[in-house]
């Protein structure tokens, strides 16, 4: 009885701390500007769209990888994947989770072009060490 | 015995945990986050101990067993001086540290004592079964004192980044050990199943903690308010 309250409870604080760790991975790249050329390379005019995000990361993984990052990208990707499954089911009933799993989603994409913007940057001090003598 | 994957991620883990303290004495917060890194080391060490025990006497034995869970429980009192520490971070300003000191102690000491109470009536096996049952047990409180953390975290609309990332990645992972202690517990056939989740569950702390000390400095600030599940 006990290990199954303690479990119900677990999981309750699980999803809420879950949420609140990813918005707070988010919250640190919302500050940051995206770049023209992020822009450009995207397709993003104005505002991140909720589907942006695989397209996004789908381009991440055309640039060299920067180590510190991978941990991140992988944490909001599950966040993002999470969010797919409350859009799918939950939201289904009440269509205010919708609108909020759509906001959160657009949140991940503009994440992911932030740190495409970083690989890019990345990409580019690669290419400039390489070309010095 | 653990096979190879299993190896790689206790090392991993131990990897992790030493990186913690390495970043937090390279961003010169060691002293700032005291049991914080002294709780990381003790990881490490622990994890030390724990190889050279499996090598000598192997995964079945009773001396790995015994050694695994009072180690564990071991750590799990020294992680509620690091929650302990995290309030005195957080309350500093109001002057209320020794309440919350004083209001975890006496909570951890419940805690023990209702475990304890519980075993000695169900159990024939009285010292393994309340290893298991004071872990999920503090497991269990150490989520709730975290849970009143956050609370008071946005309450007090903390805004250190860094402290807030601490806070929220303890937070899950003590919801994760919770839960997998329980399902131990409901289900004592798939024990085999939650053991193999353990490392990788350990894995998750150090990795955020690492993170939090590495890329955040100490002056990055956020509006708590903005990461609460509800709206504020």
């Amino acid at each position: 009885m006990t290990a199954a309250f303690i479990l119900v409870c677990s999981v309750g604080f699980l999803l809420m701390f879950f949420v609140s760790y990813c918005r707070s991975l988010l919250a640190t790249s919302s500050s940051v500007a995206l770049t023209q050329e992020v822009r450009d390379v995207t397709g993003i005019a104005n505002q991140v769209a909720p589907d942006d995000f695989s397209r996004v990361v789908q381009l991440l993984q055309l640039c060299p990888e920067r180590p510190e990052e991978r941990g991140r990208i992988r944490t909001v990707s599950m966040y993002y994947g999470f969010l797919g499954v409350v859009r799918s089911t939950l939201a289904v009933a009440v269509p205010s989770l919708k609108a909020w799993a759509d906001r959160e989603r657009a949140q991940c994409g503009y994440f992911a072009a932030v740190a495409l913007g970083r690989r890019i940057a990345f990409s580019r001090d690669l290419l400039a060490q390489q070309m010095l003598p | 015995m653990p096979g190879t994957m299993q190896y790689v991620v206790w090392l991993v883990g131990a990897l992790l945990e030493a990186g913690v303290v390495v970043c937090a004495i390279k961003r010169k917060a060691f002293r700032r986050y005291l049991f914080l890194n002294l709780y990381m080391a003790s990881e490490v060490v622990a994890s030390a101990i724990r190889f050279e025990i499996l090598q000598h006497y192997g995964f079945t034995s009773l001396t790995y067993a015994y050694f695994y869970y009072y180690s564990d429980a071991l750590l799990t009192i020294l992680l509620f001086l690091v929650l302990s520490s995290l309030y005195s971070e957080v309350f500093r300003e109001l002057n209320a540290e020794r309440y919350v000191q004083m209001g975890s102690v006496a909570l951890f000491a419940g805690t023990a004592l209702f475990s304890f109470a519980v075993v000695e009536q169900f159990s024939d096996k009285l010292l393994s079964r309340f290893v298991l049952e004071i872990s999920q047990n503090l497991y269990f409180v150490g989520l709730l004192l975290t849970y009143i953390l956050w609370a008071a975290i946005l309450k007090l609309r903390e805004t250190r980044t860094r402290l807030i990332q601490l806070v929220l990645s303890l937070g899950v992972y003590f919801s994760l050990y919770a839960a997998n202690y329980a399902l131990r517990n409901l289900y004592p056939s798939a024990e085999a199943l939650f053991t193999v989740l353990n490392p990788l569950i350990g894995c998750f702390l150090p990795f955020a903690w690492a993170y939090a000390f590495w890329k955040l400095p100490e002056e990055a600030r956020l509006a708590p308010a903005g990461l609460a599940v509800t709206p504020r």
